[in-house]
């Protein structure tokens, strides 16, 4: 168990910085997951804390000590990988039990520690097997396994549940996130996934092109997004955008005007939740389906926004049958209505 | 894994001819007239190897074997012409072993370190190494001689051994085994704490045994065939191995070869590579067609 801290860390393949300066602290025994899309740097940054990637400028510490310079093996970390990195030649028991065979523990305790961790796991039955006789849950396990009997005092996931199928996906969530939550280990999870952030992370890192969009809890992230980037990346479906402009706290989108309260001036993008819409026949906004998405609890309407050509996306509870070619009148709530900076995408 | 070609199978696989009736029957006859074709010339040395020395000279040439077996072997074995075929068979078992070893463990190691480790200079080292394929033993024969006779080897094993033993074909082999292995399980071994040796040693080499068993047999036939290299470096008979012995038990002049005593040591220098072979099969073609994952 430890604090983790980066401060101003930056990465450098080359002369091409992929990394620009990233500051954070982790506490003790929290789960945090940065997300974001493929090529932020998101697991770049990881194996920095991990040690697989050298630091190019700034630090990194653990439980308080530096360890920009210290090999993998000494910086009392344990990592599962997307794609499991299971040893093929090794039984499940000798997978779990390697990297205490390298730190010469007695073969007694090495054993104790990996049947403790395989019945923690529901592995028992297993321990016998190769990798390859395995289905893609178990060998997620061991690979947890082996990270577990390390006793670590920090956890590091990069993408760990993107090769297994949607359902498994869902328990691994869940079954990761209660296993962490019993150990009390730190824990740094990489994922593209903004449904694995919202619902596992203690707080979120929301990563874009190196830089650190917003730091924050999954509700926080979700309610006052600091920028146009995290506002779009989190939540599903994804934030309507529109741009308008705003004069003395009205909004106008084309001839129609919306109230709102903001020192807001001139042209800024404003945002709305597709679930934040209310279906108002008298509503100011409406939008001209043109397609409808229903999922069973809730169905998405696409369409465009009435006055701009902006798409957007309405998502109402229930199921309703909608043609394309209706009208949809809405009303916003002022608190649901984001608003960001055109230029630097910052929130106003 | 095994391979699906392998196993018997109730249909053909696709792309698979299936065969019927006189389809089958034809098949198998011109593999047997070619099975019989290639197995002839052994027979007859066979054959000559079971007969007396008036019996080969006088034609028509026996087609069965007679009653000299025994005896022509014992002769061959212990007494030979220059040296006992038993010396050469050791020579040649030496030799074999040390070329086909040797060779595995250079390969593995300078694989090891182009694939894994990044110095000065790698690109450069690789390309050497991949140069070499292009001098043989023959084209580098006469430095190659001085050298070892600087070094005093003439007539040793070291002799025989060492300066055959660099391979490009089995480096450039186990690196493109070792580029297949995914990056993770190195990454892996190194948060678990093994040191680079231990990972090649826990994790690589494990990893390689069916590439490595695959490279012993081709490797070994290709020390216990060496012919050239032996035959210059051996002036002792005591070191002869028996590729190149064989040619040293002609007479030169006009004195009589002892055919059945050259045709038993022909058939005793079949016997080991046929041996490795055949134990090693297994490995041998699952080294060949599967990269073990």
């Amino acid at each position: 168990m430890a604090t983790v801290e980066l401060n101003n860390v930056k990465k450098r393949f080359g002369s091409v910085e992929v990394i620009h300066g990233v500051s954070t602290t982790i506490k003790d025994g929290e789960f945090i997951v940065i997300v974001g899309p493929s090529g932020c740097g998101k697991s770049t940054l990881l194996r920095m804390v991990a040690g697989l990637e050298s630091v190019s400028e700034g630090e990194i510490s653990i439980g308080g000590k530096t360890v920009n310079d210290l090999e993998p093996m000494d910086r009392d970390i344990a990592m599962v990988f997307q794609n499991y990195a299971l040893y093929p030649h090794m039984s499940v028991r000798e997978n779990m039990g390697y990297g205490l065979k390298i730190a010469k523990i007695p073969k007694a305790e090495i054993e104790e520690k990996v049947n403790a961790a395989a019945k923690l796991l529901q592995l028992d039955e297993y321990l016998d097997r190769r990798p390859r006789d395995l289905s893609g849950g178990q060998r997620q396990r061991v690979a947890m396994g082996r990270a577990i009997v390390r006793e670590p005092s920090v956890f590091l996931f990069d993408e760990p549940l993107s090769n297994l199928d949607a359902k498994l996906r869902v328990q691994m969530r869940l079954e990761i996130r209660d296993l962490q939550n019993r150990l009390g280990i730190t824990a740094l999870y990489v994922t593209h996934d903004q449904v694995e952030a919202m619902t596992m992370a203690d707080r979120m890192i929301v990563m874009n092109a190196g830089r650190v969009e917003q730091i924050g809890t999954p509700l926080e992230v979700y309610e006052t997004p600091q920028t146009l980037f995290a506002a779009q990346f989190i939540g599903s479906p994804s934030m309507n955008v529109f741009e308008t402009t705003i004069q003395n706290n009205i909004l106008s989108i084309g001839d129609i005007t919306v109230p709102v309260n903001t020192e807001a001036k001139g042209k800024v993008a404003a945002g709305m939740r597709p679930e934040h819409v209310i279906v108002d026949d008298n509503g100011p906004l409406s939008i001209t389906v043109q397609m409808g998405e229903p999922l069973g609890a809730n169905t998405l309407l696409h369409g465009r926004l009435d006055g701009t050509s902006d798409a957007f996306t309405i998502s109402l509870p229930g199921v309703h049958h909608t043609v394309a070619g209706q009208v949809i009148r809405f009303a916003v709530d002022p608190r649901h209505m984001h608003l960001f900076d055109i230029k630097s995408g910052g929130r106003i | 894994m095994t391979v699906s070609a392998l196993k018997p199978h109730k249909e053909p696989a696709p792309g698979m001819v299936e065969q019927r009736g006189l389809g089958l029957w034809f098949t198998h006859a011109v593999m047997i007239f070619g099975v019989l074709i290639i197995f002839f010339p052994i027979w007859l040395a066979f054959v000559a190897s079971t007969v007396t020395q008036p019996e080969i000279v006088s034609p028509p040439m026996p087609l069965w074997p007679s009653d000299q077996f025994i005896p022509n072997y014992k002769k061959a074995l212990f007494s030979g012409v220059n040296v006992p075929v038993a010396t050469m068979l050791v020579n040649s078992l030496i030799m074999a072993i040390g070329i086909a070893v040797g060779k595995i463990v250079i390969s593995l190691l300078s694989a090891f370190a182009i694939v894994y480790f990044r110095f000065p200079g790698k690109k450069m080292f690789f390309w050497l190494i991949f140069i070499t394929l292009m001098l043989p033993v023959e084209v580098r024969i006469v430095p190659t001689y001085e050298i070892v006779a600087g070094f005093g080897m003439l007539n040793s094993y070291g002799g025989l051994i060492f300066p055959l033993i660099a391979s490009a074909t089995a480096t450039f082999l186990f690196r493109q085994f070792f580029m297949t292995v995914p990056d993770e399980l190195a990454e892996a071994a190194r948060v678990d704490g093994a040191r680079p040796m231990r990972f090649f040693w826990d994790i690589l080499f494990p990893m390689s045994r069916t590439n490595i068993a695959a490279l012993f047999v081709i490797l070994f036939i290709y020390g216990w065939n060496q012919y050239l290299w032996p035959l210059l470096i051996t002036t002792d008979p005591e070191m002869n191995t028996i590729v190149m012995g064989i040619k040293q038990m002609f007479p030169s002049g006009d004195d009589v070869a002892d055919w059945p005593v050259i045709m038993a040591t022909s058939i005793l220098a079949m016997i080991p590579p046929v041996i490795v072979v055949i134990s090693m099969q297994k490995l041998f073609i699952r080294g060949l067609v599967d990269s073990e994952k």
